[in-house]
């Protein structure tokens, strides 16, 4: 696990992208269309990442994070991530980005959706639910007490396993989900959504709001 | 009448240092802690743009909004009614909601404004922090980048005067078409305001607007390769350097505990009932500590308290202007026009003074 393939180059995956560097991963960004049209934003604001294609990103890459906007998400090539471990660290809000009929269906998560899309991919919920403009402020290294917590939500044991280990090595602690449903608990609207907590804290918040 | 907009420069500059003042036109309270009227609060605000220019401030921003709570939905005619009664203070926009409006008639009201203020007009242009203007105008929140990507090019030829062609997805085609008033002393200042997007910072280069931070959440500080991003766009587009401003909210009162005390339950409310359908988490007593603290983005204390922690945040992000958005929803008129007093007769001579000493 060295390298990390980062989908969206808006608000949310420059900042996820600098979070992986500094942890030591590889970083490939890729953005809606050319790497030249990133080259200048990726060597000021993530020096070290590397510009890419999407598909040029995801090859090779170990993990993909997929931080685009929602709206884009139904016009994505499954097959550009057809094997891949996914992040899914995109949130459907309707109140703030409007109303995507996809994500309207209320039996599922908004992740399940995302996994039910790519269904050749293995999805995993995470980096979600704190604010971009929070998540670097907020690493910590491990065993700090101001140390914030990060919640996983996956179906593969070995896919939130790898996860996990990206997650506590970025300076969050990780707090695994039963399943990508359970990912709803991290969804916007959720007890912890937008708020930095500690693991007992957000333990806690996810007991109340299940119960 | 204190300074005046003058030649000095940040160290990280050469543009001069600009303090503004902006707000959303929140609802005041009345002695009784009711809302006042949306009239009521609309001519208060005049007579608030009316003193930012008595205490020295150099800039007076209305942000667009269309809520009960915000019911500042015309700002060009307020600021029209403040530029009659002053004459150096700045007016303009903060900010056009531009990709629900048309940038012909965004234009030509400030336009009118620049004239009937003598030059003084400015415009900041952005997304905002609210989306309720995309259904009232009939939008769609999903051709966001679109409609602002289209829009902003056509404010860019509308801007240098002349008759204009262009051609779009999202309003009618203009075919040599000349568009009134026509400005006198060329383009009035434009900014674009960006929250958070490093393409949007990259925009502003190339259509050669300047730089409006919007930070209202977080360390200041992680805006800086923002700034840097921005001269380095400018100069692979060849373009000349521009400004740098930031925005950020506030309340500046007497001491640091009563500017809490009086800023704590309106934020606490606004924000609250911004989480119900945004789905912020609700601030706690800890979480606005931090963020009025060196690493947070509230600037609300005594004059001492928010001088310092401008005087750090601007040669931290290499920017010359700052904006204090002032007002948060319930607090009183009386409360407004004393921040206002003590940021222009305070706040604003002690970070000149911290910046040059």
């Amino acid at each position: 696990m060295k390298r990390i393939a980062v989908l969206g180059a808006g608000h949310v995956g420059p900042v996820i992208a600098r979070l992986a560097l500094d942890a030591g991963f590889e970083v490939a960004i890729a953005g809606s269309g050319s790497p030249e049209k990133i080259a200048l934003v990726t060597q000021i604001v993530i020096p070290g990442a590397e510009p890419r294609w999407v598909a040029d990103a995801v090859k090779g890459a170990d993990l993909v994070v997929m931080a685009i906007p929602l709206h884009k998400f139904a016009n994505f090539d499954p097959a550009l991530v057809a094997g891949k471990l996914v992040v899914d660290a995109m949130n459907y809000w309707p109140a703030a980005d409007g109303v995507e009929e996809t994500f309207e269906d209320r039996r599922y998560s908004s992740s399940k959706i995302v996994q039910r899309r790519l269904a050749r991919s293995t999805v995993v919920k995470a980096l979600n639910h704190i604010g971009y403009q929070d998540l670097e402020d907020a690493r910590r290294p491990a065993g700090s007490p101001e140390r914030r917590a990060i919640g996983i939500a996956g179906d593969d044991p070995n896919a939130v396993r790898v996860v996990e280990d990206v997650i506590e090595r970025t300076g969050f602690d990780a707090v695994r989900l039963d399943s990508l449903s359970a990912g709803r608990l991290l969804e916007p609207g959720g007890s912890v959504f937008g708020a930095l907590l500690s693991r007992s804290e957000f333990e806690h918040a996810l007991r109340v709001k299940a119960a | 009448m204190s300074t005046q907009p003058n030649e000095s420069t940040t160290e990280s500059t050469k543009f001069p240092l600009v303090f503004g003042l902006d707000t959303f036109g929140d609802v005041t309270n009345d002695a009784d802690d009711r809302p006042l009227s949306h009239a009521q609060t609309i001519r208060d605000l005049v007579e608030e743009g009316v003193l930012a220019e008595q205490v020295g401030v150099d800039f007076f921003g209305i942000g667009e909004h269309h809520t009960d709570d915000f019911p500042l939905s015309a700002a060009d005619v307020v600021l029209a009614a403040i530029a009659a009664r002053t004459s150096r203070i700045h007016v303009g926009s903060a900010v056009t909601v531009l990709s629900s409006d048309d940038p012909v008639r965004v234009f030509q009201r400030y336009s009118t404004l620049n004239a009937v203020s003598n030059g003084r007009a400015e415009v900041i242009l952005g997304r905002g922090s609210s989306i309720d203007s995309f259904p009232l105008f009939g939008y769609d929140l999903a051709d966001y980048e679109e409609l602002f990507e289209e829009k902003t090019h056509l404010f860019a030829e509308l801007l240098k005067g002349g008759p204009v062609t262009w051609e779009g997805h999202t309003r009618a085609a203009l075919h040599n078409q000349d568009v009134v008033p026509h400005t006198e002393f060329g383009p009035f200042p434009t900014w674009i305001g960006v929250g958070g997007s490093p393409q949007s910072v990259v925009r502003a280069a190339h259509y050669g607007f300047s730089l409006m931070l919007a930070i209202i959440g977080g360390s200041p500080a992680r805006f800086a390769p923002f700034a840097r991003l921005f001269h380095q766009a400018l100069k692979s587009f060849g373009r000349e350097p521009l400004p740098v401003g930031v925005h950020s909210p506030g309340h500046v009162a007497e001491t640091d505990e009563q500017a809490r005390e009086e800023f704590w339950p309106r934020y606490l409310r606004v924000i609250t009932h911004v989480a119900e359908t945004r789905g912020f988490a609700i601030p706690t007593r800890e979480s606005f500590m931090y963020e009025v603290g060196p690493r947070g983005a509230l600037f609300v204390g005594s004059p001492e308290t928010v001088a310092q922690k401008i005087a750090s945040t601007l040669p931290a992000l290499g920017a010359n202007r700052f904006d204090l958005k002032y007002g948060m929803g319930g607090l009183s008129h009386e409360a407004l026009m004393k921040n206002i007093e003590l940021y222009g007769t305070q706040v604003i001579p002690r970070v000149r003074e911290l910046l040059h000493g």
